[in-house]
């Protein structure tokens, strides 16, 4: 038996292995693309937050003392643009994806890395088109840019921003293609499908919904963009055409587009419960079916936005049927995540608290969403507040809280730094103190009536969007201080080895931060996923000490 | 059901209310109790099995196929309970029953507009006797709007080149909310309004109380005369050089293509904006069109005189057989005319 002799930080990693602009802008390392990605997806969350406080501010009282109608209006529908197009959907995807679905299969690199690079600069050119828009006057049509408001009526920036997206798609359909093509064919020998951590299951079932749906919104938008410069009639009753045919289209995307942003949030909880539990996953062919029937079942539901738009009684059934179907994997991912607790060995740090959180506010989040599907209940709640509680709960109580949780996981991995594990804990209670008192009070404002996209509303409400608001505050210190102890730690956080967490992943038999081709030499992997044991025996990839010791 | 003393909940004013609160009752039930079993199963097994040594490494637990199948069936059931209780009602809903008495709705930005059968106009306001069944039947005259009256529980989109309709039956006196809520620009927060529910007597106290306009209908027969429809469908929808509208609506019309379809509103509705759309089997393709020509309420006025009891004709009309009903001689009021 060898002692275990920590490793050293070699002074080579893909961070220094070459500097210059140049070297980060024309790179081909998926890990350098991740952080590019990592720095734009901040820049617009950050964008999409101040949006957000506009919003609640302006709601604190019940007149329009903060902003005018048209500017809440602008201000609402420029929250959503950005924060699901620019930030939910690229975000895990393009930043922890890209870094670790490589490393984790045993790959050099994914697939096609030029085609990587494209996807960022794609997602810049989407992002700066966007920005334009929003500069030269904004966009007032809500960011579901229902017809014939959006083709007719509205005077706002609707084809510049509708070009923003539509450009930035095509950088979602490529990181869904590389990563399909890469976890296909360039698993390391012995990495079967059934070894492969739930990450990249979770992955390739986004990968799939991003491939297959993207290209419908796509299409709908230049279907929008020539109705609205040429008045072709596709969706003007006047001349023939069909308002809600604009719905169906938008929504056959855009509801599958929510399983791309949650899905890979997923795939990063059942990395944190198993590795903070020293567990496998309980039901790991469970967990990753359901993800890829999530993606599945996810293309069949899109009519559940429909059920007050004049959409026949017998569609209206035929997709609430298929709504309440959807959410039983996602129940049965909850109940296995729980029960891989059972007897495990659970330990506090910040990635736990998250995937924590994570479970419980998903579970509300997902439950909600059952309101929604049943038909009778979601006349009532349509286009109310409840509808904006269900989707802040997934989204932010779940993906963001994902994302943060593997921010926080994987940045010794990323960065070669720890962050401080004591404000990581405080600021993670403060996110969830803070988010819930934003947006409970909101399926209550829902139920009352309160129709969403309103900046004036009856004083009778006003109790509940105080609470919302100051929920709001608390939430948003809760974000500010990571991004402060994040970058500190960039420079000043304590050193981290390989495998700071003892962990059996392949991303943790290499060195932190990895070197550009991230593994010295090819693994072989000859364990189950989330095989724990002793740490000596996980410090080092199927060659003895001395040996690696030497190639170092 | 009252459950105006339940907080959180709007007041409960139409015979639908109270079966929307028992199914919202049992989501909120079955969802509260799921969240704390797992957030209690959670912090539980979160504090019994919290890590006591640090190179410690648990057994691992198999999966099991027991556990599986039991967390998605149970689950499913439950889902299935939910899908068919709400399915039930909606189903319910979305037939209007045939003796409601009709209002029309034009939504258009911002404001809502109210016209009753029997000439009162309303804007932003619906006043409605408690007790009586009422079918709304909506249009807009620009974009997408929604009629959200959250008491009744009850709201539908109003949508460009349709019809939409609503129908509900008030229980409580009141004053109630009124929103759109369908996002539709500048002023959509101030689209707003109530509903003023009566009783019978005071309702019709108000009916009488209230300038008394023109009904729809008799404004409608005005249109028809004016623009000239009498030259094709006859001074009394007879017919002629076009199909009869007397005891038209609601039968089923042949057309040229072979298909048959229901005259209902949006039929008359979009035989008057694009005629050819629809053509009438037996009849030339000579109807102008009226785009542009007629505004919506306009298009609701003469879609009340169709509907209209002196539009129902004696026998149903010869635009349901495929034979012209042309050149009918005017003696034929007292004689059938004859059958093919």
């Amino acid at each position: 038996m060898e002692t275990f002799v920590p490793p050293v930080p070699s002074r080579i990693n893909y961070i220094n292995a070459q500097y210059g602009l140049k070297s980060w802008l024309l790179t081909k390392d998926h890990k350098r693309i991740a952080l590019l990605y990592l720095g734009s997806i901040s820049f617009f969350f950050f964008i999409g937050g101040l949006y957000a406080m506009a919003i609640r501010l302006e709601l604190l009282t019940p007149q329009a003392d903060l902003l005018q109608s048209t500017t809440y209006n602008k201000v609402f529908t420029q929250h959503g643009i950005i924060m699901v197009f620019f930030f939910l959907i690229p975000s895990i995807p393009a930043t922890l994806g890209n870094f670790l679905v490589p490393m984790m299969i045993g790959a050099k690199d994914l697939a096609f890395p030029r085609i990587n690079l494209l996807s960022w600069y794609i997602y810049m050119l989407g992002g700066i088109v966007t920005i334009y828009a929003l500069l030269a006057g904004g966009v007032d049509t809500g960011w579901t840019f229902y017809t014939p408001f959006s083709t007719t009526f509205s005077n706002s920036y609707v084809v510049a921003t509708g070009l923003g997206i539509f450009i930035n798609g095509f950088s979602s359909i490529l990181t869904g293609l590389n990563f399909i093509v890469t976890i296909h064919t360039m698993r390391a020998p012995g990495m079967t499908w059934f070894r492969l951590p739930l990450f990249i299951w979770a992955h390739y079932a986004t990968s799939l919904i991003m491939i297959l749906g993207t290209p419908v919104i796509a299409i709908t938008i230049l279907l929008l963009a020539f109705e609205r410069l040429a008045h072709i009639g596709i969706f003007d009753p006047a001349v023939g055409g069909d308002p809600v045919l604009f719905q169906h289209l938008f929504w056959f995307y855009s509801h599958p587009a929510v399983y791309i942003m949650v899905l890979p949030g997923m795939g990063i909880i059942s990395e944190l419960i198993a590795n903070f539990s020293r567990k496998n996953i309980f039901g790991y062919s469970f967990v990753a079916f359901s993800s890829l029937a999530i993606a599945v079942f996810g293309f069949l539901v899109w009519g559940h936005h429909l059920f007050v738009a004049s959409q026949s009684v017998y569609a209206g059934m035929i997709f609430s049927f298929l709504s309440f179907a959807v959410a039983i994997p996602s129940a049965i991912k909850v109940f296995n995540w729980t029960a891989t607790l059972y007897k495990g060995s659970i330990s506090y740090d910040t990635p736990m608290l998250y995937a924590l959180g994570f479970i419980g506010l998903f579970t509300i989040g997902g439950m909600t969403g059952l309101f929604l599907a049943a038909l009778a209940v979601d006349v009532h709640l349509s286009d109310t507040y409840f509808v904006v509680a269900h989707f802040h709960y997934i989204m932010v109580g779940g993906t963001l809280l994902a994302y943060l949780g593997g921010l926080h996981f994987w940045w010794p991995k990323i960065t070669g730094r720890m962050y401080p594990e004591g404000w990581g804990r405080f600021s993670a209670l403060v996110v969830f103190i803070g988010f819930n008192l934003t947006f409970l009070p909101q399926f209550v404002l829902g139920y009352m009536g309160m129709p969403r996209r309103y900046h004036v509303y009856p004083a009778e409400f006003q109790v509940l969007h105080v609470l919302s608001t100051a929920g709001a505050s608390i939430l948003g210190v809760g974000l500010l201080i990571p991004l402060i102890y994040l970058m500190w730690s960039m420079r000043y956080g304590k050193v981290a080895s390989g495998n700071p967490w003892h962990l059996p992943g392949l991303e943790w038999r290499t060195q932190s931060p990895p070197p550009t081709e991230n593994f010295d030499y090819t693994p072989v992997v000859t364990w189950e996923a989330y095989e724990f044991a002793p740490p000596e025996e996980m410090e080092v990839v199927g060659k003895f000490r001395d040996e690696v010791a030497e190639k170092v | 059901m009252q459950t105006s003393w339940v907080p959180f909940v709007p007041p409960s004013a139409s015979t639908l209310s109270g079966k929307v609160d028992a199914l919202y009752f049992y989501l909120s039930g079955v969802t509260i109790f799921f969240t704390l079993l797992i957030s209690g199963i959670l912090i539980f097994f979160v504090i019994k099995y919290r890590r006591r040594n640090p190179y410690e490494i648990p057994r691992p637990v198999a999966g099991s196929l027991k556990l599986e199948t039991l967390w998605s069936v149970i689950p499913f059931i439950i889902a299935m309970t939910m899908f068919a209780w709400g399915a039930q009602i909606f189903f319910e809903q979305s037939r209007p029953p045939s003796n409601a008495v009709e209002v029309y709705v034009i939504g258009k930005q911002w404001m809502w507009k109210i016209q009753h059968s029997t000439g009162q106009r309303e804007i932003n306001e619906l006043h409605v006797p408690v007790g009586r069944k009422i079918k709304l039947v909506m249009g807009t005259e620009d974009v997408i709007h929604d009629f959200f009256i959250p008491a009744f529980r009850i709201k539908a989109d109003v949508v460009p080149g349709r019809y939409t309709t609503l129908w509900f039956e008030a229980t409580k006196a009141g004053r109630y909310h009124l929103f759109c809520a369908e996002y539709c620009g500048m002023n959509h927060s101030g689209m707003i309004g109530s509903i003023v529910a009566m009783e019978p007597k005071d309702f019709d106290d108000w009916l009488s109380g209230s300038s008394s306009q023109q009904s729809p209908a008799v404004a409608g027969q005005q249109i028809y005369e004016t623009l000239g429809c009498v030259s094709c469908h006859g001074p009394k929808g007879e017919g002629g050089r076009g199909p009869a509208l007397a005891g038209l609506f609601g039968k089923q019309v042949f057309l040229t293509n072979g298909q048959s379809v229901k005259a209902d509103e949006g039929y008359i509705r979009e035989s008057i904006l694009n005629p050819q759309a629809k053509l009438v089997a037996g009849f030339g393709n000579i109807m102008p069109t009226f785009q542009g020509q007629v505004s919506e309420d306009q298009l609701i006025q003469i879609l009340a005189f169709i509907k209209s009891p002196q539009m129902q004709g004696p026998e149903p009309s010869t635009a349901a057989s495929p034979v012209p009903a042309a050149f009918v001689a005017p003696t034929a009021a007292a004689t059938p005319a004859p059958r093919r």
